[in-house]
C-alpha cells in the first residue's frame, strides 16, 4: 500500500512543485525516474560496465562534486574498489548467475553506523580517530549482498540536529542550492544521493533525520518501523526511537535496500521477530498507470489537519493538497482527520530522546577509546576534560537537559510523563490507522532553508 | 570448650590472637564445633555496662547486602566467557567494553539461576520484571551506567533459616535482583587513586552476571550476620547458583549497622560498612561498629553517628570513614530501553523447581532423622561434596554411623592435608562402601583400613577393594587355628613374661596383644585374638 502511494505521489505534481520551490541552481542535479540500483545491476550483469567502472564513476563524481557539497567525512576509495574488484572476479569465475541485485552497487553510509575498519565518527570530535572492529548488522548484510561502500557521510553530531550544521567537521550544502541546508541529521547521505555521488545511502532517523533531509534534497527517504531493522552498530542517540533506513532516488531503490537490511537480529533485543516481506514486490511502476486506472480504489487516506494550515509554508500546504487530489484521482478516498495529540509529540520526543541520549553518551569518557584530554590530574578532570573537548555545544546542551529530566525529583514530572504522553499519541495513531490505510502529512513545514 | 570461646568479649585486641582450632579433632561436641570451628562463630558480646545509672541496653539492627557472581558460562549481556583468573582484558568484546553502537542481549542462564536462588530462599518470583540503568561515571564502568533492576526485581521476599548457637532463627529476605558486574581497577604504586602514577583497568569482570540479595534488618549481632552469610553461601552453592568464593570476589558482602535502645521500634542512624573479605572479618567489623556506636551513644555523642559508608580495616581492626564524602548519589534510574521486559512463565518456574537439588536445611533434617548427632550433621552438610559422597555410600547400603565417621574423620583430614575438595578424590563411592563393608564383616581390621586409606582415596582400590587387599596380603586373620598358632608362637618366644603373667602381672596382657599384632603384621582380628590369647595365657 505504501509503495503504491509513493509511486502515485512521484508521478504527480508534488515533485514539480518541490522543484520550483527550491529554485534549483545546480542543473547538474537531476532526479532519477527509475531504479538506479536496477540500472546498475543490469549494466553489470549485461557486462556493459564492470563493477570497478561503476564504482570509479562514483568516486570521480565525489572528487568533482564533494569539495562543493561536503557530503562525506571519510571516503575509502581503496576499500570500494577492492569490493568492486571482488564482484568482477566473481563474474569472471562464476558468471553472472549468483550476482545479487545490490552486488557492485556503490553506497554511502551515514557516519553513525559502524563500519569495520573504516573510521566512524558520528560527526563528533570525540570519535575522530575511532575505527570500529565490527560492522553494524545492516552494514554486514549489505556487505554480504555484495554492495560497495564509498565512504561515510556527514551528519549532525550524534544525530542531534536537523540541518547537519551541528557536525563538528563541516557543513554539508544542499545540492539544489548551495546556500541552503540539506537538512539533518542525515544531511550528508541525502546530499550525496541527490548529487549523484552514490547510488543510494543509509541514514538514521530518531526524530525525522531520514525524512526531513530527504525532503530538503528531493529524494526518497524511508524511516522503517522501529525494530524492523537492527540497531546493532548504530551509534545510539535515543534507544527507543533510533532506526536505520534507506535514502535513495526512487521508492524501488529504497525497497531494495530495505530488503537487504531488514529482519530480526540476535544482537539487538529490540529488533522485531515479525517476518519480513519483499518490500519491492508490490510496487507499481508509475509508467504502467494507464489513463483512468484507479489502483488505489478502496483505499482510505487520512489528511492530518494539524499538519496543515497555520505555520506551514503555503507552497508546502499547496503541494500536499495537490497530492491528496492526485491520490483521489487514483481512486483513494481522502478525508481530513484530526490528531489531538499531534502537538504533544514534539515535547514528548524532546524529553525522551534527550533523557536517553544523556545516558547513551555517558560511555564517551576517554577511558577505553576516543579522545582523552591530556594532563588531567584526577578523574573528574579527565572525564570533564575529555568530554568538554570532544563534544560539541548542541550535544552538551542536550546531555544537560536529559540529565536534568532524569534526576531525582524530576523523573516523574518529565520522563515518566513523556512516556505517558507517548502512549497516548501511539493510541491515537493506531486508532486513526484502524480507519485509514495511511495518513498523509508534509514531511516538514517548509522547504530547505538557508 | 564453650568456656574458651565465650570469654572472648568485645575487646577488639583479642581478635588478634589466633584461635587454636582443631578441625581434625573427632571430639564431636556440637557446641564446640559450631562455635569454635572458625573465628566467625564467636558468641556475641554483651552490651550491658557496669556503671550504675547508665542502664540503657542497646540492641543492634543489622542488614546484609550480598552480591554473588552467577555460575553462567558467559557474561550477562554478551557471549564473552565469564571466568576468573584470565589474562587481563582477554575476555572482552565491543559489547562489554561499551563501544559505540553496541547493545546488550540477555543471557537466559542467569535468569534460570536467579529463579533457582529465589525458590531456594522462598521468594516470590516476579512473572514480569524489568531492567533499569543505574548511572554514574567511573573508569571500571564501561557504559557509564550499570544495567540493574531497580523497582521491579525478579525476586521479592523470602527468608533464610539459620541455626545460631542451637537456636533456629529466621532472617528475612527483602529482594534479589539481577545486574552486571563492573571491571576491576588496580592502582599502580598505591592503594588508591591519589598517590599512584596510573591505574590499570581490567574489564574481564565487566558484564559478569550478579545476583544482589538484600536481607531484612533482622540480624542482631556479628554472630547472626556471619551465620546468615555462611548459610546463604551454603544454599547458593548447593543450588549451583554461585561458587561463593569470597577470596576471589565471587561473593561480596556489604552490611548496614545501626543501634537502638532495646525495645525501641525506631531505627537508629544506619552506617554502611564495606570491604570485608571473609565472614570472620564481617563479624569483627560488625561487632566493632556496634561497640563504636554504643560508646558514642553512652557518651552522649549520638549525633556523631552519621549516615555514611565506612571501610573495615582488617589490619587495624577498625572501621573508618571513607575519605571522600560522596553525599547521596543520584543514580538517575530509568528503564533500560535496549532490553525487553523479563517475562518468566509459570511453566518455566515449575521446570526450575523440578531441577532443584536438596537444600541444606532439608538435608540436615534428613540426616538428623538417620540418627546422626547435630555435630555430625553440621560437618556432613557444610559442603555439597561431603554430603554427596555420604549419600552415595548410603545408597550402596553402607550403615550410617561408620560412613559418617570415616567421612568426617580420616577422609576429611586427608582432604584438608592434600588441600583438595572431597569431590576431587579418586575413590569411587563403591570402593568406599566396599571398604566399610569389609570392615563390618571382619574381612579387614579398622587399623588396616586406616593404613591403606590414602591409597584407596587415590583410587588404587577402585577395581575392587577386596582384590587390592588380597594382593597386599592384608586380609584380616580370623581363623582361630591360625590365631592360636600365632599366640602359641608369641608365648613360646616370651617365656619369661608368660611366667610373670601367670604369677599375677596381668598388665602384661597388653604386651602380649601387641606382640601378636606385630606377629600378624596388624592383620589379626583383634577381638578374636584377645579372646584366644587370654585363654592360652590362663593355660587353657
Amino acid at each position: 500500500m505504501q509503495a503504491g502511494l509513493h509511486n502515485g505521489l512521484r508521478s504527480g505534481s508534488l515533485r514539480g512543485l518541490a522543484f520550483k520551490a527550491a529554485r534549483c541552481k545546480h542543473t547538474a542535479v537531476s532526479a532519477a525516474k527509475s531504479s538506479v540500483i536496477r540500472d546498475i545491476h543490469d549494466k553489470i550483469t549485461s557486462k556493459e560496465c564492470t563493477a570497478v567502472e561503476v564504482t570509479q564513476r562514483y568516486l570521480d563524481a565525489i572528487s568533482k562534486t564533494d569539495p562543493k557539497i561536503c557530503s562525506f567525512i571519510t571516503v575509502d576509495a581503496d576499500q570500494a574498489l577492492s569490493q568492486a574488484r571482488a564482484i568482477d572476479a566473481q563474474i569472471a569465475t562464476q558468471g553472472t548467475e549468483g550476482i545479487k541485485v545490490l552486488s557492485g552497487v556503490p553506497l554511502a553510509i551515514k557516519d553513525n553506523i559502524c563500519t569495520q575498519g573504516t573510521r566512524t565518527t558520528a560527526g563528533s570530535q570525540i570519535l575522530r580517530d575511532y575505527v570500529p572492529t565490527f560492522d553494524a548488522t545492516a552494514v554486514s548484510r549489505l556487505r554480504a549482498a555484495g554492495a560497495v561502500f564509498l565512504g561515510k557521510t556527514n551528519m549532525d553530531e550524534f544525530g542531534m540536529g536537523s540541518s547537519t550544521e551541528n557536525s563538528s567537521y563541516k557543513a554539508t550544502r544542499n545540492p539544489w542550492d548551495p546556500d541552503r541546508v540539506p537538512g539533518g541529521s542525515s544531511g550528508g547521505s541525502a546530499a550525496a544521493v541527490a548529487a549523484r555521488e552514490c547510488a543510494a545511502a543509509l541514514g538514521s532517523d530518531t526524530g525525522g533525520s531520514i525524512r526531513q533531509p530527504a525532503h530538503f534534497c528531493g529524494i526518497v527517504g524511508l524511516k522503517p518501523t522501529y525494530g524492523r531493522v537492527s540497531r546493532y552498530g548504530l551509534i545510539s542517540y535515543a534507544s527507543s526511537l533510533d532506526v536505520i533506513g534507506p535514502m535513495a532516488h526512487t521508492v524501488e531503490d529504497a525497497a531494495l535496500l530495505l530488503n537487504a537490511i531488514a529482519g530480526a537480529d540476535a544482537h539487538d533485543a529490540t529488533s522485531s521477530g515479525q517476518p519480513t516481506v519483499d518490500f519491492a514486490a508490490g510496487l507499481l511502476p508509475a509508467a504502467s498507470l494507464q489513463g483512468g486506472s484507479r489502483p488505489l480504489a478502496g483505499r482510505r487516506i487520512g489528511l492530518v489537519v494539524e499538519t496543515l494550515g497555520e505555520g506551514v509554508a503555503p507552497e508546502i500546504d499547496a503541494a500536499i493538497r495537490a497530492a491528496a487530489e492526485h491520490l483521489e484521482s487514483l481512486g483513494a478516498v481522502v478525508e481530513e482527520v484530526s490528531m489531538l495529540t499531534f502537538s504533544l509529540g514534539l515535547p514528548a520526543y524532546y524529553v525522551l530522546a534527550l533523557s536517553e541520549a544523556s545516558s547513551n553518551l555517558s560511555r564517551y569518557d576517554g577511558v577505553r577509546y576516543g579522545v582523552r584530554t591530556a594532563g588531567a590530574a584526577d578523574l573528574p578532570s579527565m572525564f570533564c576534560g575529555s568530554r568538554g573537548e570532544g563534544l560539541g555545544g548542541e550535544v552538551k546542551r542536550r546531555i544537560l537537559m536529559g540529565t536534568y529530566a532524569l534526576s531525582a525529583g524530576y523523573y516523574d514530572a518529565y520522563y515518566k510523563r513523556a512516556q505517558q504522553v507517548r502512549t497516548l499519541a501511539q493510541r491515537e495513531m493506531n486508532f486513526a490507522l484502524a480507519s485509514f490505510d495511511a495518513l498523509l502529512t508534509p514531511t516538514a513545514p517548509s522547504p530547505a532553508y538557508r | 570448650a564453650a568456656g574458651v570461646c565465650s570469654s572472648l568479649g568485645s575487646d577488639t585486641t583479642l581478635f588478634m590472637r589466633p584461635l587454636a582450632l582443631s578441625a581434625a579433632s573427632n571430639a564431636a561436641v556440637w557446641v564446640r564445633r559450631l562455635v569454635c570451628r572458625s573465628a566467625a562463630t564467636v558468641a556475641p558480646p554483651t552490651q550491658t555496662t557496669a556503671s550504675a545509672g547508665m542502664e540503657v541496653e542497646y540492641e543492634a539492627v543489622i542488614g546484609i547486602e550480598c552480591h554473588v557472581q552467577l555460575l553462567t558460562r558467559t557474561k550477562a549481556f554478551c557471549s564473552c566467557p565469564s571466568e576468573f583468573g584470565s589474562q587481563p582484558n582477554s575476555n572482552v568484546c565491543p559489547v562489554c567494553l561499551g563501544h559505540p553502537g553496541t547493545l546488550p542481549v540477555l543471557n537466559a542462564a542467569m535468569v534460570t539461576l536467579a529463579v533457582r536462588a529465589g525458590l531456594a530462599l522462598g521468594s516470590e518470583i516476579a512473572r514480569i520484571s524489568k531492567f533499569d540503568r543505574k548511572q554514574y561515571f567511573y573508569p571500571d564502568l564501561p557504559k557509564g551506567y550499570q544495567i540493574s533492576q531497580y523497582d521491579e526485581p525478579i525476586c521479592t521476599g523470602g527468608q533464610l533459616e539459620v541455626e545460631v548457637d542451637g537456636q533456629l532463627k529466621s532472617f528475612g529476605i527483602i529482594r534479589a535482583h539481577l545486574e552486571e558486574d563492573a571491571g576491576k581497577i588496580v592502582y599502580a604504586g598505591a592503594d588508591r587513586l591519589s598517590g599512584s602514577d596510573y591505574s590499570l583497568v581490567d574489564f574481564n569482570r565487566a558484564g559478569v552476571p550478579l545476583l544482589e540479595i538484600v536481607s531484612a534488618p533482622d540480624m542482631r549481632s556479628g554472630h547472626d550476620a556471619a551465620a546468615y552469610g555462611e548459610e546463604l553461601r551454603r544454599v547458593l552453592r548447593t543450588c549451583g547458583v554461585t561458587d561463593g568464593n569470597m577470596a576471589e570476589g565471587s561473593m561480596r558482602v556489604d552490611v548496614n549497622v545501626s543501634v537502638r535502645p532495646r525495645g525501641s521500634a525506631v531505627f537508629g542512624t544506619r552506617v554502611e560498612i564495606k570491604n570485608m573479605n571473609s565472614f570472620s572479618n564481617m563479624q569483627r567489623a560488625i561487632d566493632f561498629e556496634i561497640e563504636r556506636q554504643v560508646s558514642l551513644l553512652r557518651a552522649g555523642r549520638g549525633s556523631d553517628i552519621v549516615q555514611e559508608t565506612r571501610l573495615w580495616d582488617e589490619i587495624k581492626l577498625v572501621t573508618n570513614t571513607m575519605r571522600k564524602k560522596e553525599g547521596l548519589a543520584d543514580y538517575r534510574y530509568f528503564p533500560e530501553p535496549d532490553l525487553l521486559p523479563l517475562n518468566v512463565s509459570d511453566e518455566f518456574i515449575e521446570l526450575v523447581k523440578a531441577s532443584m537439588p536438596e537444600l541444606p536445611a532439608a538435608k540436615r533434617k534428613r540426616y538428623l532423622s538417620l540418627g546422626l548427632t547435630r555435630g555430625d550433621v553440621a560437618v556432613l552438610t557444610d559442603e555439597t561434596a561431603t554430603s554427596q559422597l555420604f549419600d552415595a555410600v548410603l545408597a550402596l547400603g553402607t550403615p550410617v554411623k561408620p560412613a559418617a565417621n570415616w567421612i568426617q574423620g580420616d577422609i576429611m583430614a586427608y582432604c584438608k592435608e592434600a588441600k583438595i575438595g572431597m569431590d576431587a578424590l579418586a575413590i569411587t563411592p563403591a570402593a568406599l562402601a566396599e571398604m566399610i563393608s569389609l570392615i563390618e564383616n571382619g574381612t579387614i581390621s579398622g587399623k588396616i583400613a586406616k593404613d591403606i586409606l590414602s591409597d584407596l582415596l587415590q583410587g588404587k582400590g577402585n577395581k575392587g577393594v577386596r582384590v587390592y587387599i588380597e594382593k597386599q596380603g592384608l586380609l584380616m586373620i580370623s581363623d582361630e587355628a591360625a590365631i592360636g598358632a600365632m599366640v602359641d608362637k608369641v608365648l613360646e618366644a616370651n617365656h619369661k613374661q608368660l611366667q610373670e603373667f601367670r604369677a599375677g602381672k596381668t598388665k602384661l596382657q597388653g604386651y602380649f596383644e601387641g606382640q601378636v599384632m606385630k606377629e600378624s603384621k596388624g592383620r589379626v582380628n583383634p577381638g578374636l585374638m584377645k579372646e584366644i590369647l587370654l585363654r592360652k595365657l590362663n593355660g587353657e
